[in-house]
């Protein structure tokens, strides 16, 4: 087991006689990184996992050689497969909190993967867990190896599940988006962790759908589409030169790279760039010193929202950008009228629509003008009332706006075509739909009542890099086409950038920067837009170093979940 | 070429049969329950004696071609007997299902939408019901009301009612906290119209299931007050009653306890079967 090359030649695997990844090849040397790269269905993960033997139920496997470090990986039995997985291939599973037992200290799950392959004796299993968790960066290894997952924050999760596929000091590393929901300077971080397993001379195999973040990795690219390879070479003339119109695609579509007003997916005509309405059009929402003091059932109470104020112009975006826990979400529900504030207020058309005390306002007054402000969602289903179908859907949102039933059904069609989708949709349920597709309809409800404004809370990220450019060139399209305002809200730089006339930072609740658009990204005043801005992944060529920022700003972590803040007006 | 198959799947074969399984048991339960309800409507149909008759020279007769399941100690046929009291037992359970439902209903609404001091107050009610043996609090109300068919009903409805009210206000609570009710205020759909036209459908589809189970769970419960002589009075073609009747003789006289009490556990196993199968179809249409 000298060479640990990982050779795979003309891998195909089927489920059930379908097809889904055909004829792959490629080889890993050691030290060497290789990125699988590919949209959800394309074949990626599949291909990982079976190369641990682990494709799944009803997997038929085939290949010319599938071998690594000389042996043959297809004539293993499964007593074989169990003491290569771990050992000699470390796995690193995509979501952490599932992947990881919720009842189990953290600690625990790492000296289980040392027991079962007998490594050392009690005392020296211990401590090559401190280690490993010191090794991924863990500050105070030894308290955080008695924590459970859900005392953990993201970034030490996915921190944690990594030292359990290095446990063995396996000499390749796959791992499967491992940044994939994390933060921007979380992702860097483990960015980081990942580059120093390579620099070890171990070699890595990663999947991911964002190629910014495979920029940073891979020596090799491979792009994966409907199960065969479309493109494969060196990350730099892939990322740069790509040959494929599919690997082009992709890359146009990373929206960090294109600024306001380009189009970020191929299908659609070329269309003119529409004028930005003047920075001084009329106001339409302004909320001024909002806070929100939330006491969670243990814990201190906690200032989730801290004077926040802003304004939002007709047919202007303003962007609102921070990590998880950063408190915007709680402000898109302020201003929804969804959530009381405990100070400020907010003005909506004029009116007076939520404060406190002597201007709070009554949900029955708020209603006359909720016409006039929507909402999008990330996830879309949970939005949708499970028994409607979309035509019910969005009927029930047309029955608010006034729309008798008669006219119901020219209009329902009209809003599908609007937001590019076939009219026979109607009859379907939002189970029967993609990602996409339903938050296609999630816009098409959003603008079935005419409205002003439309709050959009991270309305692209759960979607995949070109999905998501589609919807935001379908947000992009409507809002020319509508003169919509958006107050658009999201964790992930590059969306907000390409988005946004003026953007606003959020950090524990509270504003630290804002600017309009173009000046913040370029010259971005207060210490954490910077740390921030410098830990966005970019594509290679588009310029600086990723910045990984200190530990410190995550061992702080903000650890709270802002979905806990249910309370709503009924 | 080396090849490498996984196939844990199961032989097509097994499969089918699996299949073909899950879809008799629900078949046989809608049909005898249909043929209990047809029974219950028009009993003359089935039994074509007085269930009633009293024919002394008949007593005793074992199950045969002239009584299918035999007669009892006042030569009374025990076909006609539980053909006739299967509209007591249904009605009972039925009606001591709605009660329970109408109960639960309102005081899981009280709860879930009531805000949390009326909510505390609910919860408070619902664990003091809890702690008494339901069918303590049962004889309590026979006892104080008297026996026959309506306490009965009464009786059964309120000691099955707590179990239902907690799964109303659960259901009302998750789904009032559900993205789509928000999603629904946010439009500016008024309260009222939101509570009646997504909250309710919403939170009482999973109960559908629970309800056909609960029928079959109030006639076990009403069968159990009559055993105890709280129920229809005998003579009546009452399931429970013909139990408790035939207890003296089951020595020697198996047929009069038997067959009573196969239609109990038969109409009991049918709302089960039935209630799950419904259960599968409603989520799977779900997820």
């Amino acid at each position: 087991m000298s060479d640990k090359h990982l050779i795979v030649e003309g891998l195909s695997i089927e489920f059930g006689g379908q097809s889904v990844v055909r004829n792959v090849s490629f080889t890993l040397a050691p030290g060497k990184t290789l990125a699988l790269v590919g949209e959800s269905g394309s074949g990626k993960s599949v291909t990982a996992r079976s190369l641990i033997g682990l494709a799944g139920a009803g997997a038929r496997v085939t290949a010319r050689t599938l071998s690594y470090g000389g042996q043959d990986l297809l004539a293993l039995s499964e007593r074989g497969w169990r003491g290569l997985r771990g050992k000699g291939i470390g796995f690193v599973l995509q979501d952490a909190l599932v992947s990881l037992d919720p009842l189990r200290p953290v600690g625990k799950e790492i000296l289980e993967v040392l027991k079962t392959h007998n490594w050392g004796d009690r005392r020296s299993r211990r401590e090559r867990v401190i280690e490993l968790l010191e090794k991924v960066g863990v500050p105070e290894p030894e308290l955080r190896a008695r924590q459970r997952p859900d005392q953990l924050s993201g970034g030490l999760r996915q921190r944690a599940l990594i030292a359990s596929a290095l446990a063995m000091s396996p000499g390749l590393v796959i791992a499967d988006e491992p940044t994939t929901a994390l933060d921007a300077t979380v992702q860097a971080q483990i960015l980081q962790v990942l580059q120093e397993i390579k620099a070890r001379g171990d070699s890595l195999l990663i999947i991911s759908h964002d190629l910014a973040v495979v920029a940073q990795l891979a020596d090799e690219v491979l792009v994966l589409r409907h199960g065969v390879v479309v493109e494969q070479g060196p990350m730099q003339q892939v990322l740069r030169n790509p040959r494929h119109p599919y690997t082009q695609a992709l890359l146009d579509a990373v929206p960090a790279e294109h600024a306001r007003g380009t189009r970020l997916s191929p299908q659609g005509s070329a269309q003119a760039v529409a004028p930005r309405p003047a920075a001084d059009s009329p106001v339409l929402l302004k909320a001024t010193g909002l806070g929100k003091r939330y006491t969670a059932p243990d814990q201190q109470p906690r200032q989730v929202v801290d004077d926040v104020s802003f304004e939002l112009r007709a047919g202007r975006t303003l962007g609102i950008v921070g990590e998880s826990g950063s408190g915007k979400t709680t402000v898109a529900r302020i201003v929804l009228g969804l959530l009381e504030p405990d100070a400020g207020q907010v003005q909506f058309l004029g009116h007076a629509w939520s404060g406190v005390g002597a201007d709070r306002v009554l949900e029955k007054d708020r209603r006359l003008h909720r016409r006039d402000i929507s909402v999008i969602y990330q996830d879309p289903l949970s939005s949708f009332d499970p028994r409607w179908s979309i035509g019910q859907i969005l009927a029930d949102a047309l029955d608010v706006a006034g729309v008798s039933a008669s006219q119901q059904p020219a209009r329902i069609s009209e809003l599908l075509e609007q937001v590019r989708l076939p009219a026979d949709l109607a009859t379907r349920r939002p189970l029967q739909l993609s990602g996409g597709q339903r938050q296609r309809v999630a816009i098409a409800r959003a603008i079935a009542s005419n409205p002003k404004v439309i709050i959009c809370d991270e309305p692209v990220s759960a979607l995949d890099v070109s999905v998501q450019a589609q919807v935001l060139d379908l947000l992009a399209d409507l809002q020319a086409a509508l003169g919509l305002a958006y107050l658009f809200i999201s964790h992930d730089l590059g969306v907000i950038r390409h988005v946004s006339d003026q953007v606003l930072v959020m950090r524990h609740g509270k504003v630290v920067e804002s600017a309009p658009v173009d000046v913040l990204f370029e010259n971005p005043q207060h210490a954490y837009t910077q740390r921030l801005l410098g830990a966005v992944p970019r594509l290679p060529g588009a310029g600086s170093e990723l910045v990984v920022p200190p530990l410190e700003a995550e061992s702080t972590a903000w650890l709270f979940d802002e979905s806990q803040l249910w309370k709503i007006a009924i | 070429m080396s090849a490498l198959t996984l196939e844990t799947q199961l032989p097509g074969i097994r499969v089918q049969r699996v299949a073909r399984n899950v879809r008799l048991g629900p078949l046989l339960a809608f049909g005898f329950l249909l043929f209990v309800i047809i029974a219950a409507l028009v009993p003359q149909l089935f039994a074509h004696s007085n269930p009633l008759a009293i024919v002394p020279n008949d007593a005793f007769h074992p199950p045969g071609w002239g009584h299918w399941f035999g007669t009892d100690q006042s030569g009374r046929d025990i076909f006609s007997r539980v053909i006739y009291g299967t509209r007591q037992s249904l009605l009972i359970g039925l009606a001591a299902t709605a009660l329970a439902m109408s109960v639960a209903i309102a005081l899981g609404l009280l709860g879930g939408l009531g805000g949390p001091r009326l909510d505390r107050g609910v919860n408070w009610l619902l664990e003091i019901l809890f702690a008494f043996p339901s069918l303590i609090l049962a004889l309590l109300f026979v006892a104080v009301f008297g026996s026959g068919i309506g306490p009965l009903i009464v009786a059964t409805g309120l000691g099955t009612a707590p179990g239902y009210a907690r799964m109303v206000r659960g259901q009302v609570l998750a789904v009032r906290h559900s993205g789509y009710i928000e999603a629904a205020v946010a439009l500016g759909h008024p309260t009222w119209r939101i509570i009646v036209r997504q909250l309710l459908p919403n939170a009482m589809r999973p109960l559908i299931v629970t309800l056909t189970m609960g029928v079959g769970q109030a006639i076990v419960w009403a069968s159990a007050l009559s055993f105890l002589g709280l129920g229809a009075p005998p003579p009546a073609p009452e399931w429970g009653t013909m139990l408790s009747m035939g207890r003296d003789f089951v020595a020697n006289a198996w047929w009069l306890t038997f067959f009573p009490g196969l239609f109990i556990v038969l109409t009991t196993l049918s709302t089960t079967v039935a209630g799950r199968y419904l259960q599968q179809r409603l989520e799977g249409r779900l997820s």
